[in-house]
C-alpha cells in the first residue's frame, strides 16, 4: 500500500470533467446553506473537500446524487443536469455514482451478506445465486472482512461498518465515489486503514472520487487536490502541500 | 409573527398533498417488475402471525363481555335465547372490525412507523435510494399489502374466537349446548353481514399500513423522531379507522339493510 501512495501524484488526472457544479445555491427555509458552489471533478482524481461542521458539505454531495435539489445553478454529473433526469436516467446515474454515508447506513435487519447482495439483486437484477455469492465474497476480501459475512450490522465495530458500507457501495463498480466523512468517529489507526483502503480501491477500480473530511491525515493520504469550503462556497483550492503553506488564516487553521 | 397563520395552513395543506403523493407513489410501484414476494411473506409473518395472540384474546374477551353484560337485559325481556344471535351480529358487523383495527393500529402501525423511521433517520432509506434500488417498492408496497391481507384475516379470527367467548359467557349466566349456541349464531349470520364487514377491514388494513409507512418514511430529527413517528402513526391510524368506519356505516346502510 506504501507504493500506491508514492505513485499518487503521478497519476495524471485527465481533463474530462465528470462532475461540474456552477453557482450552486441551496437554502432550507430562511437558512442559506450553499451560496455559490463552483467545482469540477476530473476523471480519475481524488478531490478532498475540507470544511467545518454544518458548512454544507453533505448538502453539496446530496445534490450531486439527487437526494436534494438545488435552488439555482448547475449540477451536472457525467454530462447531464441531475435536476432534469428522468427516473430511469436517475437510476442509471446512481448506479454509476457510489455514495458512502457518514453513518455507513447498513441495513440493520439484514446480514452482511444480504447487505452486499441487495444492490446486486435490486439494481443489477442478478439472479444467479452463485454469481452473487462470488461477487459478495470478492468484495469482502477486498475490504478484508470475509469472516463477517454472516454477522448482523449491530455486531460490527465502527471501522468494520465503514468497510462493509464501502464494500456494499463498490460492489456496483461505480465510476465515481462520494465519501461523506469516511473516518470521522474512528480511532487514528482505523482511520488510516480506511484512508488507505479508499486510495487502494481508487487505484484498483480507477474511480474518481470526492472525499469529505476534516481528518487531515485522511486528506493527506487520499488527496490529489484539496478544496476548502466556508460559508457555502469554496475559498481555497490546491494541492495538499500548497495549502499547507498558505498564508490565509482560515486555510492554515485546518492544517494546525 | 405575522407569518404564523399562513404557515400553519400551508403545512396542513402540504401534509394532505404529501399523503396524496405518497399514495400515488405506492400505487405507481405496486405493479413494478420484480415484485418483492419474499419480503411480502416476511412482512405477513411479522405483521400477521405475531399479532395472533393479541387479536385472539381481544376477540374472546369481546364475545365474553358482550354476553355477560347483555344477559340481564335480555333475560328481563325473556329473550335470553337470542343472546347468541345478538352477540354474533354485533361483533361481526361492527365491534369486531373496529376494535381489532384499533388494536392493530396500536400494534402494527406503531411498529411499522418506528421501523421505517429508524431506517430513515439512520440514512438507510437514502442509502437504498442512492444505490439505485427502489425503497418504496421494497419497504412500502410490501408493508401496506401485508396489512391489507392480514388485518381482515385477523378480524375473521377474532370474530371466530369471539363466538367461543360468547359461548363461555352464556354458560356462566345460563345453559346452552355448544351445538345450539353455534347453530343459533349461524342462523342469523348471512353473507350480507360478512362481506361489507370484510371489505371495511381491507380499508382499515390499508389505512394502518399506509399511515405507519408514511409517518415512518417522513421522520426527521434523529432518534427523537423515531418515537414521534411511532406515536403519530398510532394516533393517525386510529383516527383513520374511526372516520372510515363512519363512512362505511353510511354506505352499508344505503345498500345492504334497506
Ligand atoms: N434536509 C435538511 N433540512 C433542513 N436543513 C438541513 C437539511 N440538511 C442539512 N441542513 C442544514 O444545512 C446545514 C449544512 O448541513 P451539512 O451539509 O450536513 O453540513 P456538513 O458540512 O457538516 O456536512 C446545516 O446547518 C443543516 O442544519
Ligand atoms: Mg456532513
Amino acid at each position: 500500500m506504501e507504493d500506491l501512495k508514492e505513485n499518487k501524484t503521478n497519476t495524471a488526472a485527465g481533463d474530462e470533467v465528470v462532475i461540474h457544479l456552477e453557482h450552486l445555491k441551496k437554502s432550507f427555509g430562511e437558512k442559506d446553506v450553499l451560496t455559490d458552489i463552483n467545482m469540477n471533478l476530473k476523471k480519475g482524481e481524488n478531490l478532498v473537500i475540507l470544511g467545518r461542521s454544518g458548512e454544507g458539505k453533505s448538502v453539496t454531495i446530496k445534490c450531486i446524487v439527487g437526494l436534494l435539489n438545488q435552488d439555482a445553478g448547475k449540477c451536472e454529473v457525467l454530462g447531464k443536469e441531475v435536476n432534469e433526469l428522468s427516473s430511469d436516467e436517475l437510476k442509471d446515474m446512481r448506479q454509476r455514482v457510489g455514495f458512502l454515508f457518514q453513518s455507513s447506513a447498513l441495513y440493520d435487519s439484514m446480514t452482511v451478506r444480504e447487505n452486499l447482495a441487495f444492490p446486486l439483486t435490486r439494481v443489477l437484477n442478478l439472479k444467479d445465486d452463485n454469481e452473487i455469492e462470488e461477487r459478495v465474497q470478492e468484495m469482502l476480501e477486498n475490504v478484508g472482512l470475509e469472516e463477517a459475512i454472516d454477522k448482523m450490522p449491530a455486531e460490527l465495530s465502527g471501522g468494520m461498518r465503514k468497510r462493509i458500507g464501502l464494500a456494499r457501495t463498490l460492489i456496483l463498480k461505480p465510476e465515481i465515489m462520494l465519501y461523506d466523512e469516511p473516518t470521522t468517529g474512528l480511532d487514528p489507526i482505523t482511520s488510516r486503514e480506511i484512508s488507505e483502503l479508499i486510495l487502494h480501491m481508487q487505484k484498483k477500480y480507477k474511480i474518481s472520487s470526492i472525499v469529505i473530511t476534516h481528518d487531515m491525515a485522511c486528506a493527506k493520504i487520499t488527496a490529489d487536490r484539496v478544496m476548502i469550503m466556508n460559508k457555502g462556497e469554496f475559498i481555497a483550492e490546491g494541492q495538499y502541500e500548497e495549502l499547507e503553506q498558505a498564508e490565509d488564516e482560515l486555510v492554515s487553521s485546518f492544517f494546525k | 409573527m405575522a407569518q404564523t397563520i399562513p404557515r400553519i395552513k400551508n403545512s396542513w395543506l402540504a401534509e394532505v398533498g404529501n399523503q396524496a403523493l405518497f399514495i400515488g407513489d405506492f400505487l405507481g410501484n405496486l405493479f413494478r417488475r420484480r415484485f418483492e414476494w419474499n419480503e411480502l411473506i416476511r412482512q405477513c409473518y411479522m405483521i400477521g402471525y405475531k399479532s395472533i395472540m393479541l387479536t385472539a384474546i381481544t376477540g374472546f374477551v369481546l364475545g365474553f363481555v358482550i354476553t355477560v353484560q347483555s344477559a340481564p337485559t335480555m333475560k328481563a325481556f325473556g329473550a335470553q335465547s337470542y343472546i347468541p344471535n345478538m352477540v354474533i351480529i354485533s361483533i361481526v358487523r361492527e365491534i369486531g372490525p373496529v376494535i381489532i383495527a384499533l388494536t392493530c393500529a396500536g400494534k402494527i402501525a406503531s411498529s411499522i412507523g418506528a421501523e421505517l423511521a429508524s431506517m430513515k433517520v439512520t440514512e438507510q432509506i437514502d442509502a437504498m435510494e442512492v444505490s439505485g434500488a427502489n425503497p418504496v417498492q421494497y419497504l412500502v408496497v410490501t408493508r401496506i399489502l401485508s396489512c391489507i391481507v392480514m388485518v381482515p384475516l385477523l378480524t375473521l379470527l377474532a370474530d371466530a374466537v369471539a363466538l367461543f367467548g360468547g359461548f363461555f359467557g352464556s354458560n356462566i349466566v345460563g345453559h346452552m349446548s355448544f351445538t345450539l349456541y353455534f347453530n343459533k349464531s349461524f342462523d342469523v349470520l348471512v353473507f350480507t353481514d360478512l362481506i361489507p364487514a370484510t371489505i371495511k377491514t381491507i380499508f382499515f388494513g390499508f389505512a394502518i399500513g399506509f399511515v405507519g409507512c408514511y409517518k415512518g418514511y417522513n421522520a426527521t430529527n434523529g432518534t427523537e423522531g423515531v418515537g414521534v413517528a411511532a406515536n403519530m402513526a398510532v394516533v393517525n391510524a386510529s383516527l383513520w379507522v374511526i372516520v372510515l368506519d363512519a363512512i362505511a356505516a353510511q354506505i352499508t346502510n344505503m345498500f345492504a339493510y334497506n
